[in-house]
């Protein structure tokens, strides 16, 4: 993949004499027109391209609204509902921006999914996945700090328990929690550094993004087969194929993406959150917005503070091991029976971790959550590496074109096949 | 030889010197930089806060501000002092006062209290799990297991002493230092 040459021809005399001295054309036209890419994508192969459209879409409305908003305990909640109101054409772009977090949320759990379903974090793409996680991790400090941003009830105290969670680190916690408020409690001083990184993560998420998608033209796509690109006819040309493909996806998640901006900007927010920043009332119930609840549901699972908070960020952070925990040899989920029913009960625990997150943390929801608790757990730690050694793959295509066009019978009968790997027992089909 | 030798080692004081200079620099250029985060004087300042105990009456109880923080102050019934003196110590996850004037002694219902002023419970109100401020100030509120308050954010009980009795959070609510200036009236901080 690396290794393809641009086929890029300057025209011109001007793109000539550009070309010779910065071949950034060449390089862009190599990597994002006739970059080789397996025939056989699906749609959950859009979703990256998807996802550079809702960066840059929180890049830009972004931008406007600091152009408005006043970064104080005293200013921030006006503010924002000034621009609601007041600012020409403000209602949009606020309301572009708070939907395109939750968007941006779904569409990365999407992708995060489908790397997971079809081992695209398997030999060579370890580092890829891993500079994904830090991408994801770079994604909730900025949503977290963006949320904090409007002042309201939810904001206020989403920021008190999340700031909180650093006091369970032993003898140091209380100093850090102070040192990231510059007080002893959530003020004006901790929301004016809050929007300060704010505005400053989107821009580091974009250099580590470059990072992933260099490292995703390094090693070359996955696909839904999870086999290695051999031939030429493996592989597309990206412009106009990919492309297009991605395109139409995101017209279609645009149409969700606007439906909600126009018709429902408020329906994955919190009512509370519309009633100014009160630090002598906490809010009867307390809930972090529904991207958070499976990791809210697991912090809570925990009979003790410090335990409860360390699962939590384990959960995230153990998908940086992947990788290793995963000792099948074959990618794709495609061909693995019993590793494709740990994947859905590892979806469905998730949905029930958001469910339970959701919830008062009493009775019978403790119970569940610890339950799913021990489930998102056993899925990365029993799960993944058992699997890999006890179950016996179902035959896989030999090439990616076999996978397309079907068995071409000709002079390969007899040829050895399953090529990735050796665990596979291939049969007549 | 010789004289290389000495060449040799007279070039790597310098880069170990210079090294170490740059390291020292850099983090003298860290500190502020990080220190710039963290409270300043003005936040610093220990502010004293005055409150007239006057009109709160038996089983009220009334939340006022102190450095930024919400303070629980409860006149205690008979019944609850009676409640909280009677709790084996053993029954109790945190064994500490957590008191500013019992620093270190045992949760004793005695040891967050000043003495001849048992039925006054003076607390920072904030819930040691994550810092949500507990239920259980108007009479209304539910007051949790133990009658005293009840944390909505996770579910932490807290007795009519402060002292947390179950759920997630790790201690008893702070005490903070406090003093009668007269027979009703106290000075916080």
């Amino acid at each position: 993949m690396s290794d393809h040459a641009s086929t890029y021809e300057p025209k011109g005399p001007v793109s000539k004499w550009f070309d010779e001295r910065l071949p950034i054309a060449r390089m862009m036209h190599g990597q994002f027109v006739d970059f080789p890419t397996p025939r056989n994508l699906n749609y959950m192969w859009t979703f990256g391209g998807i996802l550079t459209f809702c960066l840059v879409v929180q890049i830009v409305t972004g931008i406007v609204l600091a152009m408005h908003y006043v970064p104080s305990g005293e200013g921030a909640f006006d503010s924002v509902q000034k621009i609601d109101r007041d600012v020409n054409y403000g209602w949009l772009l606020q309301n572009i921006h708070a939907v395109g977090a939750h968007m941006f949320f779904f569409a990365v759990f999407i992708h995060m999914f489908r790397g997971l379903y079809y081992g695209s974090y398997k030999a060579p793409r370890e580092i890829l996945w891993i500079l994904g996680v830090i991408i994801f991790l770079l994604m909730m400090a900025t949503g977290f700090m963006g949320y904090t941003l409007p002042w309201g009830q939810m904001s206020f105290w989403g920021v008190t328990v999340i700031t909180n969670l650093f006091s369970a680190v032993p003898i140091v916690g209380d100093a850090i929690t102070q040192w990231l408020w510059g007080g002893y409690s959530v003020t004006g001083t901790t929301l004016n550094r809050f929007f300060a990184l704010h505005y400053l993560l989107p821009f580091v998420i974009f250099g580590v993004v470059v990072l992933h998608v260099w490292a995703l033209h390094v090693a070359g796509q996955n696909n839904p087969t999870g086999l290695e690109v051999k031939t030429r006819s493996d592989t597309v040309p990206m412009a106009p194929y990919a492309v297009m493909k991605d395109l139409f996806a995101l017209a279609v998640f645009v149409i969700l993406f606007a439906w909600f901006v126009f018709f429902a900007p408020d329906y994955l927010g919190h009512a509370d959150n519309y009633i100014e920043a009160n630090p002598l009332a906490t809010p009867a119930h307390i809930v972090p917005e529904w991207y958070f609840l499976p990791f809210y549901a697991i912090l809570r699972a925990i009979p003790s503070k410090l335990g409860g908070v360390i699962a939590m960020f384990s959960a995230v952070l153990i998908l940086a091991f992947v990788p290793w925990l995963d000792t099948s040899k074959v990618r794709s989920a495609k061909y693995r029976p019993l590793y494709k029913w740990a994947f859905w009960a590892f979806v469905f625990t998730c949905l029930a971790l958001g469910y339970l997150g959701a919830k008062p943390a009493e009775g019978a929801y403790v119970l569940w959550a610890r339950i799913f608790t021990f489930l998102y757990f056993a899925y990365f730690l029993l799960a993944m590496p058992l699997l890999g050694l006890y179950e016996t793959p179902r035959p896989r295509p030999r090439s990616i074109t076999e996978a397309v066009l079907g068995r071409q019978d000709d002079n390969t009968a007899g040829a050895p096949v399953g090529a990735v790997g050796a665990a596979a027992a291939p049969e007549k089909r | 030889m010789a004289e290389e030798q000495a060449e040799h080692n007279r070039r790597d004081f310098v880069v170990i010197a210079a090294s170490a200079f740059a390291g020292v620099g850099a983090l003298a250029t860290l500190w502020p930089l990080v220190q710039q985060m963290n409270p300043d004087r003005s936040a610093q300042a220990l502010a004293t806060t005055e409150v007239d105990l006057e009109p709160v009456e038996e089983g009220q109880a009334i939340t006022i501000m102190w450095r930024g923080k919400p303070i629980f102050v409860r006149n205690r019934t008979a019944d609850e002092v009676a409640a909280a003196k009677e709790v084996d110590l053993g029954d109790l996850p945190d064994p500490l006062s957590r008191a500013a004037f019992a620093e270190g002694e045992p949760a004793t219902d005695a040891n967050r209290t000043l003495a001849g002023k048992e039925k006054w419970l003076v607390m920072v109100g904030i819930c040691t799990h994550l810092g949500c401020i507990p239920k259980g100030q108007s009479l209304s509120d539910t007051k949790g297991e133990f009658g005293g308050w009840f944390c909505p954010c996770h579910g932490s009980h807290y007795d009519t002493a402060g002292r947390i009795r179950k759920g997630p959070a790790p201690r008893n609510m702070d005490v903070p230092p406090y003093e009668f200036v007269s027979d009703t009236k106290i000075r916080i901080g």
